[in-house]
């Protein structure tokens, strides 16, 4: 900030001035990102509120006529016969694998995903980052490819069936693609550093006097782990879940790959309706349901590590 | 036992940082990160059509997928809508990382900082349909289908992801050095490029490496915005997997992950740079 000159004039004024031409200079800066990202995801989406509230076309895109069909259809349907309206059963099907999968993958990443954390937050220091880099890095790496790995893993002729026919555990390959469980299993892969890092954050913070108080005072480990270390990282533990969570609801690439054409969730119901089942308004506003869903937790998370940052101080 | 030297660290013995079960579970789970992805890599320079049987060592899928005209083209339109998007995203980064740190609140502070992280904010599949929407109404009324609709899609959501590294290097600095620069009558851009911009070039790498990263690998987005023969490699290998897999997909996936990989190292070696 510029000092201002010590001139008789005002003082106060000429410091609101230079703050005025400082917020604009600062706006005129930022410019460029806001334009580009106002332009190309933003009123996009606002685009999309007007489509959720038109008439389907006949060949996809839309017909400019007010409907309110395209909100309903997210939940109910109009029977063929009679015209009445009843509950879509394949989209509430639909919803509730998302969110069963979702959450399974959440619990399975906390299973693997927190001891690998603790792990890595108790090596001594010189080795922490290594290990932190090596849980990292397949993070980084692209998802289809790191699907498609999961995808010849489990393949009727993949390596787990192989394996399991080598050793006579079974003497028919299982199938395990185009089956939810192979969407959790996929998801599971692909989203377990997002759990590890927040619960290894919280991990690395923890006050291990703390810990050995409570084995002084005869604590057993299990005593110790429940009363004093899991209370201590929660935060971080429902960081990490909220944190796989949301991919996971949202998720498009892992269910098309490893789902196929039946084990449909809530992103690949959206794509088939800009796709084979021509429904665009529909496909908005199912788009506009994932997302408030996700708003809901990511709201939650903000609020959460916001709290965090302060009991930090 | 009480003739033996006492343990020099007594807490190896006892120590309230291990946890029964949990180092073989995290082994576990390392290894498992890595296993699918390696033997993945090692079906790549099988010499057999098979993706199950190993038949010795060959290059012949990488031979093959580099004579592969659509494998090509697919990898060149990668590169460059990655660079040209990685690169004007980090221009626009830069300039609004420069103008959101180091400064007291300002009017509009918090929003502009809700904008440039909307991207991050929304699930890809929704800005998919949503891009699909507009460019689709842009398309059919122009009739004009170019690349120019991928790279506006890939900067805007590239932004967000070059936009952290660049601000959390600026926020480790302070305005000393470009006070004194001011005070010795240096015009702004000279400023700008004697003082700010060699104490922030780390981070300004990392975020062009990150935004880099996050183009080459889009798939959702490019799937719904891309125009016929516009196949960038995941969408291409996503169009594959349709088809019987053959071990070229592989090969393709090994040249991903080995470049990620350097990428990635790299990255992580610049913002390390700092302490």
């Amino acid at each position: 900030m510029a000092q201002a000159p010590d001139t008789p004039l005002a003082p106060g004024a000429l410091e609101h001035e230079l703050e005025q031409a400082d917020s604009r200079s600062r706006w005129l800066l930022s410019l460029p990102a806001i334009v580009i990202i106002t332009l190309f995801a933003t009123a996009p989406l606002l685009v999309m509120v007007l489509y959720s509230f038109l008439t389907p076309g006949d060949y996809g895109n839309v017909i400019w006529k007010f409907s309110t069909e395209g909100w309903t259809n997210v939940l109910m349907q109009r029977d063929i016969f009679d015209d009445t309206l009843i509950w879509a059963d394949a989209h509430l099907s639909i919803f509730w694998r998302s969110v069963k999968l979702s959450l399974i993958t959440t619990l399975l990443t906390l299973i693997f995903g927190l001891p690998t954390a603790w792990f890595v937050a108790t090596r001594p220091k010189g080795q922490r980052e290594l290990w932190l880099f090596l849980v990292t890095v397949p993070f980084w790496t692209n998802l289809l490819v790191r699907t498609i790995a999961i995808q010849e893993l489990i393949r009727a002729e993949g390596v787990i069936n192989n394996v399991l026919i080598f050793l006579h555990i079974i003497d028919e390959p299982i199938q395990m693609m185009f089956t939810d469980f192979a969407i959790g299993f996929g998801m599971t892969y692909v989203y377990l550093p997002l759990m590890v890092l927040p619960v290894y954050a919280a991990v690395e913070k923890l006050d291990f006097r703390l810990v050995e108080a409570a084995h002084d005072l005869y604590a057993s480990r299990w005593t110790a782990f429940r009363r004093i270390i899991l209370p201590m990282i929660k935060p971080g533990i429902i960081a990490g879940s909220i944190l796989v969570f949301i991919p996971c609801l949202g998720a498009y690439v892992t269910p098309r790959v490893l789902g196929g054409g039946k084990n449909l969730m809530f992103g690949n119901l959206i794509e088939l309706q800009f796709g084979a089942g021509r429904n665009w308004p529909l496909g908005a506003a199912l788009s506009f349901t994932l997302m408030a869903i996700v708003m809901v937790a990511l709201v939650y998370y903000v609020r959460l590590t916001s709290r965090e940052e302060k009991t930090d101080v | 036992m009480s003739d033996t030297v006492p343990p020099r660290h007594p807490a190896r013995g006892y120590s309230v940082r291990s946890l029964p079960g949990f180092s073989i579970v995290a082994l576990f789970t390392v290894a498992t990160l890595y296993a699918p992805i390696l033997i993945l890599v090692a079906y790549s320079f099988n010499s057999g059509t098979s993706l199950a049987v190993w038949e010795g060592f060959s290059l012949r899928w990488y031979v093959q997928a580099a004579q592969n005209g659509e494998v090509i083209d697919a990898a060149i339109r990668s590169l460059y809508l990655a660079l040209t998007a990685a690169g004007i995203a980090t221009v626009a980064a830069t300039m609004a990382a420069l103008a959101t740190t180091r400064t007291r609140r300002f009017p509009g502070k918090t929003m502009i900082y809700a904008l440039i992280n909307q991207p991050l904010m929304v699930p890809e599949i929704v800005t998919a349909v949503a891009l699909l929407i507009v460019f689709a109404w842009i398309k059919v009324a122009t009739g004009y289908t170019s690349m120019i609709y991928l790279i506006a899609a890939h900067t805007a959501f590239c932004i967000p992801f070059a936009y952290l590294p660049i601000r959390a290097r600026l926020e480790t600095m302070d305005n000393t050095l470009e006070t004194a620069a001011r005070d010795l009558y240096a015009p702004p851009m000279k400023v700008f490029l004697r003082v700010t911009l060699p104490q922030i070039w780390p981070g300004i790498i990392a975020g062009m490496m990150l935004a880099f990263v996050i183009s080459m690998d889009d798939v959702v987005i490019t799937e719904f915005v891309k125009s016929a023969g516009q196949d960038t490699i995941p969408t291409y290998m996503l169009g594959q997997l349709r088809r019987v897999v053959t071990p070229e997909v592989n090969a393709i996936s090994t040249v991903i992950l080995a470049a990620g990989a350097i990428l990635v190292s790299l990255f992580f070696w610049i913002s390390r740079e700092r302490r």
